[in-house]
């Protein structure tokens, strides 16, 4: 580590978050980003590493696009953030760009916030709204994002520390792929909604059972309960269709969208609403306020992000590197059978199963050192997260499985020993 | 309705970075495309060739109609000739030669392995677009390529159309998804950010000058080829009843659109009279020198070439001068007394309109012919007709011309259709037109080889490479959708598709209708 990183290291220390910049050197991933473009990341040494984690999906279409960078640029000379209380050209029309790819016929309006958070509370006090109930049912070890309701929402592992947990019984967790205690939990019609990652991403990707989806929504109608589908790191395109819950045939009646939306250049999220959901938008229009949510910069360049993503080039583009990456994982995990034991995956949101309850972290770290950066999940750190971006190129998913194969023999020694493999 | 279709409130599509932002896009796809491609072995390849010339052979006529509905020029029927000869003819031509599998030439202990360009940028002109289309798309898939295709703006409509069914063939025959892309909506700043863009493994330029000059400016390996203006002499031994029909014949097809039609007509003036005669009776009017004038101001404007009457038929020509003609007149063949810049119409016509030329000898109209090529179309093509071989010999060493059609129609023969040269419709136009390849385009170029070579001293082995096959792992088997009905389980790898077998009996059928369709060229 340079002298610079050092003393930069030391200041963030000082000035930001010492806990969190300790931990990663802890972890032996030194990372400070600097420069950045397409799917690399340049540490502030000067390391290249290609991004297979785009921070949950914001990276979608790659570090500073240039056409969002170009169109956030053009869109200064017109716009700036808004007046969040009066009607604004950039909102109302990202709001029908986003209607007309909505996951189903009955979505009509789109509240905005200025981030993943603000939008599942959006979401969540919406379906309160709309269904005069309180309750919410989520699944263990979700992650829904650190705000009011999300945090409540989402694994004790975050509220606790702010004494922030849910204390009346509102917030009820249940387990993924488990419809027994799914309509267990919503039998006494005292649910407001259901909220759902369409596919857990924090908790390393488990993926739902088939069925399943379609069937805790035909247990909210039963009950009911709304359904609020979390597309936030598996939407736009990510999974082969605009909407990862369109691929599991589920109408979602809330629909929340963030990280990638953004092109990761200008902060915003979005809360889409059925007709039927969006009272209280008619009742009371203020009811939800927020200074930069739907920062018309934002829209703007989420508009070009949802144009980009819609290309039929994107499509293909993502069932290439889904197959070929594929391909490639299944000959690393027949190398080493006994540390590398499984892939989940759908389309570009992948788990990779490590042989061990922390197994993702030495190979996170390996493949740092080789050039590659792809992190553990938190919520369940056997599993890394393992996110090619939508539009990578050929060479950049050839080098990334060669580096992966490097990386994970290494970690496998770290972790087993050299314990003779068998193969 | 898409997000595409709202208007965006902050227009950025004149920009550098949306034009190289989509290019890129493009590109990218057709890379991954030609990655996979290049795991499929010579019987799934073939397989796929043969599926996409059969649907260019369908849909030959149907675009023949269309190109000429769109762009208004040219000969239907004639398009349609093209179109076909584009589709089984060519994938014949080239059938027994191996693009995928290795050579192995014992004399010289080298081995040599095909290696696909990888992603192939084709431009293809108004002229002949859809068998220029279908010619690159088809050579593209012989070698395992992907191609993106531009079309002239012209027929942009039809080329569309064309190209998605090519490559819908091709995808439903086994090909990588989206192997042949077309340009949807091709302008010059685009075409510009793809020929410079390093994701372009290859140019196949072919159109205009102003294109060809860019393609080989944009820092990317081209293949440009150079404008024709044929000069074709007739000499005093030659069949002069003959070599007057094979010219209005060739003259007059497609409405001489192709590059390599005949445009000076040069002779001595011993046989002028006999020559003129024919040329009438096979369908051409010679112009007076009033007419000559008219047709010089009509199609020659002061910036150039006037491309309202290209592809056009004589009549139409002739009505638009005021020139009268019966209507059944094939050619306008307009008498000229010298060649070179003074003379407009000794440059190239892209229409029924041939200059003739009369020379007071054999020397001076070969110094002529030379001349007619200096001034436009170096490197193209030029033909004879004569019976002497030292004539030919002499003349073909001189004109500055990589191909020299003897006795036959220049248009069908320089493109390899009424000769023995390789059917393209990519002249190659050599050191002399300012290209990189000096003969008719096939798939030769679209791919290099790397060779192994062993030690040559006689000592060393060289091994036994026959009984050695090339690993192909054939398509990519689709990832898994966890939890997607019908998706969840990953597919063991499909198999490479298999050519479906051709017994003997339509094997004679294919080889009569080819000979037949030649055969038909060659009597119009
Ligand atoms: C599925 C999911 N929902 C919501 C959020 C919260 O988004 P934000 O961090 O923008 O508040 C995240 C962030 O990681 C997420 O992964």
């Amino acid at each position: 580590m340079s002298q610079k990183k050092q003393d930069f290291l030391a200041r963030s220390k000082e000035f930001w978050n010492p806990g969190k910049t300790q931990d990663w050197i802890d972890m032996g991933v030194d990372l400070v980003i600097d420069r950045r473009e397409g799917y690399y990341l340049f540490d502030m040494d000067g390391q290249r590493l290609i991004d297979m984690h785009l921070n949950g999906g914001t990276y979608n279409l790659g570090h500073r696009h240039p056409e969002l960078v170009e169109v956030l640029k053009a869109g200064t000379e017109r716009f700036d953030m808004g007046n969040h209380h009066f009607p604004a050209l950039a909102r109302v029309a990202l709001a029908e760009a986003l209607r007309a790819t909505a996951p189903g016929p009955d979505f009509k309006y789109t509240a905005y916030a200025s981030g993943g958070g603000e939008a599942i509370d959006i979401a969540l006090k919406t379906a309160r709204h709309a269904n005069q109930k309180r309750r919410i049912v989520s699944i263990h070890k979700a992650y829904h994002g650190h705000t009011g309701l999300a945090v409540k929402a989402g694994d004790h592992r975050f509220s606790k520390l702010f004494l922030s947990e849910d204390t009346n019984d509102e917030f009820i967790h249940v387990k993924f792929n488990d419809l027994t205690a799914m309509e267990d939990a919503l039998r006494g019609r005292d649910v407001a909604a259901v909220i759902m990652e369409t596919i857990p991403a924090t908790y390393g990707f488990p993926m739902p059972e088939e069925g399943y989806l379609p069937a805790v929504k035909a247990l909210c109608e039963k009950y009911g309960a709304l359904y609020i589908a979390d597309e936030v790191q598996t939407g736009l395109m990510r999974t082969g269709e605009m909407w990862a819950c369109t691929r599991y045939g589920v109408e979602p009646d809330i629909m929340v969208t963030g990280k990638g939306i953004s092109g990761g250049m200008y902060p915003i999220a979005c809360v889409l609403i059925t007709e039927a959901c969006g009272g209280w938008l008619k009742e009371d229009g203020f009811g939800h306020m927020s200074t930069m949510g739907g920062a018309e910069l934002g829209c703007v360049v989420a508009m070009k992000t949802l144009e980009i993503v819609q290309r039929p080039e994107s499509r293909s583009m993502g069932q290439y590197i889904a197959d070929f990456l594929r391909a490639g994982l299944d000959d690393i995990c027949a190398a080493f059978p006994d540390f590398f034991i499984g892939i989940r995956q759908h389309g570009l949101v992948m788990g990779l199963m490590f042989n061990d309850p922390e197994g993702a972290k030495p190979v996170m770290k390996r493949l740092y050192e080789n050039g590659v950066w792809a992190i553990f999940s938190t919520l369940d750190p056997s599993v890394l997260q393992f996110k090619p971006g939508l539009l990578l190129s050929q060479a950049d998913a050839e080098e990334t499985l060669r580096r992966m194969a490097i990386a994970v023999e290494q970690a496998r020694e770290d972790v087993m020993g050299n314990r003779r493999r068998m193969v | 309705m898409t997000a595409q279709q709202v208007e965006p409130l902050v227009d950025i599509s004149n920009s550098d970075a949306a034009r190289v932002g989509r290019a890129e896009m493009m590109l990218e796809r057709a890379r991954w495309a030609a990655t996979v491609f290049e795991r499929y072995d010579r019987e799934a390849t073939m397989a796929i060739v043969e599926a996409v010339a059969a649907k260019a052979h369908e849909h030959a006529a149907h675009f023949g109609e269309a190109v000429v509905a769109e762009s208004g020029f040219g000969v239907a029927a004639h398009k349609k000739i093209k179109n076909e000869l584009t589709a089984h003819p060519l994938v014949d031509f080239y059938r027994d030669q191996d693009f995928v599998n290795a050579r192995v030439d014992e004399a010289r202990k080298i081995v040599e392995l095909p290696r696909p360009a990888g992603v192939i940028f084709a431009l293809t002109p108004s002229t002949n677009p859809i068998a220029t289309l279908h010619f690159k798309a088809i050579l593209a898939l012989m070698t395992r390529n992907a191609i993106v295709i531009s079309p002239h703006p012209a027929v942009r409509e039809s080329s569309v159309a064309a190209a998605h069914a090519l490559c819908e063939a091709a995808v439903a025959a086994g090909a990588p998804e989206a192997v042949i892309q077309i340009l949807e909506h091709p302008t010059i700043p685009m075409v510009e950010a793809f020929m410079h863009s390093p994701k372009t493994n290859l140019i196949l330029a072919t159109g205009g000058t102003p294109m060809v000059r860019a393609a080989y400016s944009s820092s990317n390996p081209a293949i440009g080829v150079g404008p024709g203006n044929a000069p074709v002499y007739v000499d005093a031994t030659a069949e002069i009843t003959k070599a007057a029909r094979r010219i209005v014949d060739s003259k007059s097809f497609d409405n001489s659109v192709l590059c390599t039609n005949e445009s000076v007509l040069i002779t001595t003036q011993d046989i002028e009279k006999q020559l003129k005669i024919a040329l009438k009776s096979a369908g051409a009017h010679i112009c007076s020198d009033d007419e000559v004038e008219r047709l010089r101001r009509f199609l020659f404007h002061p910036r150039g070439f006037n491309v309202g009457a290209i592809g056009r038929d004589a009549s139409w020509i002739a009505g638009e001068c005021g020139i009268r003609v019966p209507s059944s007149t094939r050619i306008l063949v307009a008498p000229i007394g010298r060649i070179g810049v003074e003379e407009q119409l000794s440059r190239e016509k892209l229409c029924p309109v041939l200059a003739l030329h009369v020379a007071k000898s054999r020397d001076a109209a070969m110094t002529q012919a030379r001349a007619v090529l200096r001034l436009t179309g170096a490197g193209h093509s030029a033909a004879i007709h004569c019976r002497d071989e030292a004539v030919i010999m002499r003349y073909s060493g001189m004109v500055e011309a990589y191909r020299v059609i003897v006795n036959a129609p220049c248009s069908q023969g320089a493109a390899g259709f009424a000769t023995n040269l390789a059917p393209t419709f990519t002249i190659g136009t050599g050191y002399f037109g300012r290209s990189s390849i000096g003969e008719n385009i096939g798939p030769q170029h679209l791919v290099h080889w790397t060779r192994i070579a062993h030690n040559s001293d006689k000592g060393e082995p060289f091994g036994e490479y026959h009984g050695l096959k090339r690993e192909f792992r054939g398509p990519l088997a689709h990832a898994p959708a966890d939890g997607v009905p019908g998706a969840g389980a990953a597919q063991s790898p499909r198999h490479a598709p298999q050519s479906p077998a051709l017994d003997g009996a339509s094997k004679d059928e294919l080889r009569r209708l080819i000979a037949e369709e030649l055969r038909d060229l060659l009597r119009k």
